[in-house]
């Protein structure tokens, strides 16, 4: 008899040995990233990861973007943050569909809780999905949710160095948007050391400097979103 | 705090592969961690000692390859290493860069009994 289990020693090996795993740890996620990305794609939904630090102003260049495209395009949102619905009410008041993720104690999004938001959502077919990430320059950079592409955003009252200080973040997004620049003239922040720092990490990084305040720069925003829907899916 | 994330999906794919194994104990883990790879080292050790309580992990010897950055610059085609992802090119100063090495982060083995 087997001294370790009590089994009659047939139906499994004891003893010390070595398993080769070779799995990426994020794998999970993942894969169901791209189940998601799959989904986006079958519906011809642009789907956009929306990073910031908390503050920078994601809501209202929702909002405001939500009010100026009614009827041009479709919409639908999703809202990440560890507690209330505050900013799911505010893109509900524009009278676009949103969803609300309580991550609770989390730090940020992960593609599972994207897939379940969907089963509640369903978006339509041919419409942009945004997804405003929990408010957060570090952790929500490491976790694909399947989106097209990531947009981070940063606003003029922060630092000018913070692409240096959170490289991850603009290391993986593909569109940056400066925004708040009606604040210009009252802050230290040089918006040529922040294109200079952000294309340091990230030399293929778009940029676009924009106010939700006075509207500056958000016809280059809407046009690039514009640009995005319309590209042709077949290269 | 994305560690504690990180060590959970850890411990759920050595879990699975310790049971397919056919086994009850972990006794060793290998794994990746690229320089570039976002984990902070010292928020990594305390999710690790308080998620692996209770779990096969709990006495297993941790092993740690962390993979130092590596670029290739391309427009010198040079391959240098980096420590953060905004160091420049060592030859021409530019910031025209494919990373090559750092960004790992695996489950490499498992020793099992």
């Amino acid at each position: 008899m087997c001294a370790t289990c009590g089994c009659d020693g047939q139906d499994h090996v004891h003893g010390k040995r070595i398993v080769d795993v070779e799995q990426d740890i994020l794998h999970q996620n993942n894969l169901l990233a791209e189940r998601n990305r799959g989904y986006f794609e079958a519906k011809n939904i642009l789907a956009l990861n929306l990073v910031s630090s908390p503050g920078s102003g994601k809501t209202t260049l929702l909002e405001r973007t939500l009010t100026d495209l009614k009827g041009q395009l479709d919409f639908c949102v999703i809202e990440g943050d560890q507690q209330t619905t505050n900013d799911a009410d505010r893109i509900h008041a524009t009278g676009t569909k949103v969803t609300q993720i309580n991550t609770g104690k989390g730090c940020h999004l992960d593609s599972q809780m994207i897939s379940h938001a969907l089963q509640g959502l369903k978006p339509k077919e041919n419409s942009i999905m945004f997804i405003e990430n929990v408010g957060n320059l570090v952790c929500p950079a490491m976790f694909d949710l399947g989106e097209k592409e990531r947009v981070v955003i940063i606003s003029v009252t922060e630092g000018d160095d913070k692409p240096l200080k959170y490289p991850d973040m603009f290391f993986s997004s593909t569109l940056c948007i400066v925004n708040k620049t009606d604040l210009l003239p009252y802050v230290p922040f040089s918006i040529e050391k922040v294109k200079e720092n952000a294309l340091k990490i990230n030399k293929d990084l778009h940029i676009i400097e924009v106010s939700c305040t006075n509207g500056d720069g958000l016809q280059e925003w809407y046009s690039w979103l514009k640009s995005k829907v319309l590209a042709p899916e077949t290269v | 705090m994305h560690e504690l994330s990180i060590v959970m999906s850890i411990i759920e794919i050595a879990t699975k592969q310790m049971e397919g194994a056919d086994a009850s104990i972990i006794e060793e883990i290998e794994l990746e961690i690229g320089a570039l790879s976002g984990v902070e080292e010292n928020s990594f050790e305390f999710a690790w000692n308080q998620a692996v309580k209770n779990t096969p992990l709990k006495n297993a010897i941790r092993k740690i390859h962390k993979p130092e950055g590596i670029a290739t610059c391309l427009d010198c085609m040079i391959d240098f290493s980096i420590q953060q992802l905004y160091d420049p090119c060592p030859v021409c100063g530019g910031h025209f860069l494919n990373i090559k090495n750092g960004k790992e982060l695996k489950v490499k083995s498992l020793v099992v009994n």
